[in-house]
């Protein structure tokens, strides 16, 4: 569908845009995509979490992250969830929406994680409005999968 | 009849008080803060049971003789508390979910404001103007 390919193409730009000009650095550049995803997420799950019922626990805002957050931005679920019940998560994604146009393989592995900023900080502004403070980071090994980790900061 | 409406934030700071003109205020501001105990008693406590419906609307929070006070939590830890006069019986649960549902709805524009920053107190006109609506039409 049309309307799908609206979000996708906005990143890109946003991406690339982020990163223009000599003088910027890849650190900066990626801090400034993940605070624009920190701002949407945190604006975003006020709007998206209004229906839901209320989250009993961690571990319930957890899955709300992987299903209907993933479904609702993203098309689809996020396959695999992990968690040593201590405060860190690890998510899955076989096939990341951003990655997923890009050649398959470890090509464009170097450039990838401009495509994750993004959605470190959305996970991270949504986690942040539900209460829960944290640290999100991504990795990427072979594209179009990668994993996010979520580590809780408690205390 | 609602004689006031608040919207509290995550760190129980007044996001949004209203209070019906020809009001004490400041009585009912203090109503408001006391209600606040009570939802995180309610909030609190059905984290323990589980099998209960967990939803947002958390009903009647105590009543005193003159004044009922409802509320009602987001997830994202923001409170409502509408406080109505005692003696109006012709106010039913369902109308004041409806309202708790409408002024949600409200506040959920308020922060796809990209000029409303999170946290601070809410100028909106618009959420004036809604609340206003919101006030009259029961």
């Amino acid at each position: 569908m049309a309307e799908e390919a609206v979000f996708d193409l906005v990143h890109m730009e946003a991406v690339s845009y982020v990163f223009q000009g000599e003088k910027i650095s890849e650190d900066e550049a990626v801090a400034k995509l993940e605070h624009m995803g920190f701002a949407t997420g945190y604006r975003l799950v006020e709007r998206l979490t209004r229906e839901s019922g209320r989250f009993k626990d961690e571990l319930d805002i957890m899955k709300y992250i992987c299903k209907d957050l993933w479904v609702t931005v993203y098309k689809k679920q996020i396959d695999n969830l992990r968690t040593n019940h201590q405060g860190v998560y690890v998510l899955h994604d076989n096939r990341f929406r951003f990655l997923s146009r890009m050649a398959a393989g470890k090509q464009y592995l170097q450039y990838a994680p401009r495509y994750l900023a993004f959605t470190c900080g959305l996970v991270r502004g949504c986690l942040a409005n539900l209460g829960i403070t944290c640290v999100v980071t991504a990795e990427v090994t072979q594209l179009p999968a990668c994993k996010f980790q979520i580590q809780v900061q408690r205390g | 009849m609602a004689v006031c409406v608040a919207v509290i934030g995550k760190e129980n700071s007044p996001l949004y008080v209203w209070v019906g003109s020809g009001r004490e205020e400041l009585h009912l501001h203090y109503l408001a803060h006391t209600g606040l105990d009570v939802i995180q008693e309610k909030v609190a406590a059905v984290s323990k049971t589980p099998g209960d419906t967990r939803e947002l609307y958390l009903g009647l929070l105590y009543a005193s003789e003159e004044y009922k006070v409802f509320g009602y939590t987001t997830n994202t830890r923001v409170k409502f508390v509408i406080i109505t006069d005692a003696a109006n019986t012709t106010l039913r649960d369902n109308e004041i979910r409806m309202m708790f549902r409408r002024l949600h709805n409200m506040y959920t524009n308020v922060v796809c404001n990209p000029f409303y920053i999170p946290g601070e107190q809410i100028t909106s006109r618009e959420f004036d103007r809604g609340v206003a609506a919101l006030v009259a039409g029961n």
